[in-house]
């Protein structure tokens, strides 16, 4: 190609500066959040005392003992849970999008957080032995952590399925996801059986656990889900290219050297670990995977040089912004952030299969 | 530049698709694949870059068996545009900076954008540079797939049916801009065609593709109204016009 009279044109600078902007302009908006959802609350802390009690740890200023305990040991880690919790998910969901190729992928649509709900109910009904006596709270029947670890192993169940059907139907999209949603349903209909022979406090247990919630989770928690949200934005990253040739068809893909079913089947289960992660430590928190992407695509575009740090961004945002508006919302009461989540979501959802596949 | 294609056979499973195919292509030529529905054009195409890997035979390019190197190795030597593409929310800029893909390590350089502006002013596509490409016509979305494999910097184009859905129009400009590139570049064109007539008048060679072997292979002079009788199973008289020949189908 002739290159000596070519240049850059402006405008493409113009353009990438643009989504570089948003994408800024996305991460000032989630520390403001982050800083309003530290600071409001059944009490309010005041702004620069927020600021004073986070610099504290560099500035050495001794801090009012009763706000440190609000702030680091029950504002911070549910804030940076949201945060994590729905970068995460976003991400896996944004990934699942591009592999599948198919604007419906997400943890919810392909079953895995239903598998995890199902993996929850059967902790609950195998180890909490004799309940009698204990109708107090139903969530200390059973240690969060066996809870959690079962949630995990059945969603790994639910993703080892779909990969392996996947490899035997050569990973084709419409496979993925139909196996996904036979998945839902069938795991669906497993916790409903338990729940039909649950005893009371067994019932409330189950039905607790499958209300999403970022308070859930302690630091330990949310140091794990981090590392991992961690490995799962670099390794999405490192694929950019990979996922922006898929985009535009296998064929196309293959002709490019991207190693399609490689990709997918890797995607799949480094999108799928993130998932059985948060589910099994906050429980199931429907649509941030499914609806973030598709608003971080009208805004910036499909290119996944820029669709994975935006909605990574994004999806922190969001799931912060609705778990603050859900302690708000009915204060004192505090809701878990998965019903508005999915008051929010549904709409959207059915406004996307309305609309077309057109991502 | 020289391409030699030498005792490809492929088969899915176990039915046998190709067999021994035969064939060499040198610099600046473009060539035709022609042949009835399912006889196997596609996945010659596919074979040839690897996407399908031939159970036999090798693929050369300038003496270099290219099953033997690595899959973005392939794509720096064969450019291919798909018989469908896949559009999305991407800038006509974007999906044609994608063909860089094999020659990108970690980051865009200014010389990989350099590249795409001029393919895009190869093709006269500068007016839609930051349009999305889902918003674009078949004949446009065509070439910007053309642009794509260009940009890949290939020594062989491989096109899958590059001219099926499109207009009359666009039928002659796309493969203008096919003959051009190769008669310019050091590169050579490689395509399935089902119109006779538009293979006849932009290619300098063809090949008949026949119950999965080949045929016959040459310039002009090897179609004649018996080989296709032979391969399509129709009738057919071929005239001269304005000193070009025309193939009629006889009903």
């Amino acid at each position: 190609m002739h290159l000596s009279h070519t240049e850059i044109p402006k405008e493409y600078k113009s353009h990438v500066s643009r989504k570089i902007f948003f994408i800024i302009g996305g991460l000032i908006a989630l520390c403001l959040v982050f800083l309003f959802s530290i600071s409001v609350g059944a009490v309010r802390i005041p702004v620069t005392e927020l600021l004073a009690a986070l610099s504290s740890p560099l500035s050495g200023r001794a801090l009012d003992a009763k706000w440190h305990i609000i702030i680091w040991n029950i504002r911070m880690p549910q804030a940076l849970t949201a945060v994590v919790g729905g970068a995460g998910l976003a991400v896996a969901g944004v990934m699942m999008q591009s592999i599948l190729r198919n604007p419906l992928g997400s943890p919810f649509t392909l079953g895995i957080s239903h598998a995890a709900a199902f993996g929850a109910a059967l902790s609950v009904m195998i180890f909490s032995g004799n309940t009698t006596g204990n109708g107090i709270d139903p969530t200390g029947i059973v240690s969060p952590y066996t809870t959690a670890l079962m949630a995990f192993i059945a969603s790994l169940i639910a993703t080892g399925i779909i990969i392996a059907i996947s490899r035997i139907r050569q990973a084709s999209p419409e496979v993925m996801v139909l196996t996904g949603v036979a998945l839902g349903s069938l795991f669906t209909a497993g916790t409903m059986f338990l729940q039909y022979f649950a005893d009371d406090v067994q019932l409330a247990a189950m039905v607790f656990w499958t209300f999403g919630d970022v308070g859930r989770a302690n630091w330990n928690e949310l140091s794990l889900m981090f590392v991992v949200l961690i490995g799962l934005i670099v390794y999405g990253f490192w694929n950019r290219w990979n996922y922006n040739a898929i985009d535009a068809g296998d064929d196309t893909a293959k002709g490019l050297g991207v190693h399609v079913s490689h990709v997918r089947l890797w995607g799949m289960l480094a999108a799928s670990f993130m998932t059985a992660v948060i589910v099994a430590f906050l429980g199931v928190i429907g649509f941030v995977g499914l609806v973030c992407p598709h608003m971080v695509r009208r805004l910036i575009g499909d290119d996944y040089r820029f669709l994975l740090p935006g909605t990574c961004i994004a999806g922190g945002l969001l799931l912060l912004t609705a778990d603050t508006a859900a302690r708000l919302i009915l204060a004192p009461h505090i809701l878990p952030v998965s019903i508005l989540t999915a008051f929010l979501g549904a709409p959207v959802f059915i406004y996307l299969i309305i609309r077309g596949t057109g991502r | 530049m020289m391409l030699n294609v030498n005792g490809v056979s492929f088969q899915y499973k176990s039915t046998p698709v190709l067999e021994n195919i035969q064939f060499n292509v040198s610099c600046h030529e473009v060539v035709a694949i022609l042949g009835p529905n399912g006889v196997g054009k596609t996945t010659l195409l596919k074979c040839m870059n690897a996407i399908l890997k031939p159970q036999s035979g090798t693929i050369a390019i300038d003496g270099e068996n290219i099953l033997s190197l690595g899959p973005l190795e392939i794509a720096r030597r064969l450019g291919y545009v798909a018989q469908k593409s896949e559009s999305s929310r991407t800038t006509v800029f974007d999906a044609i900076l994608l063909g860089r893909r094999p020659h990108i390590v970690w980051r865009i350089s200014d010389h990989d954008l350099l590249i795409t502006q001029a393919a895009i002013h190869r093709l006269n596509l500068d007016h839609l540079s930051l349009r999305f490409i889902n918003e674009l016509s078949g004949g446009e979305l065509q070439k910007v797939s053309i642009a794509r494999a260009l940009v890949q910097e290939p020594k062989v184009l491989l096109l899958d049916e590059p001219t099926s859905s499109l207009d009359l129009k666009n039928q002659i400009e796309i493969l203008q801009i096919v003959r051009e590139v190769a008669a310019t570049h050091d590169v050579s064109a490689v395509m399935t065609m089902h119109n006779l007539n538009m293979a006849l008048r932009y290619s300098d060679k063809f090949i008949f593709l026949k119950g999965g072997a080949v045929f016959a292979a040459g310039g002009p002079d090897v179609i004649t109204p018996e080989t296709i009788q032979a391969v399509y199973d129709v009738p057919v008289e071929i005239k001269n016009f304005q000193g070009a020949p025309v193939v009629i189908p006889i009903a």
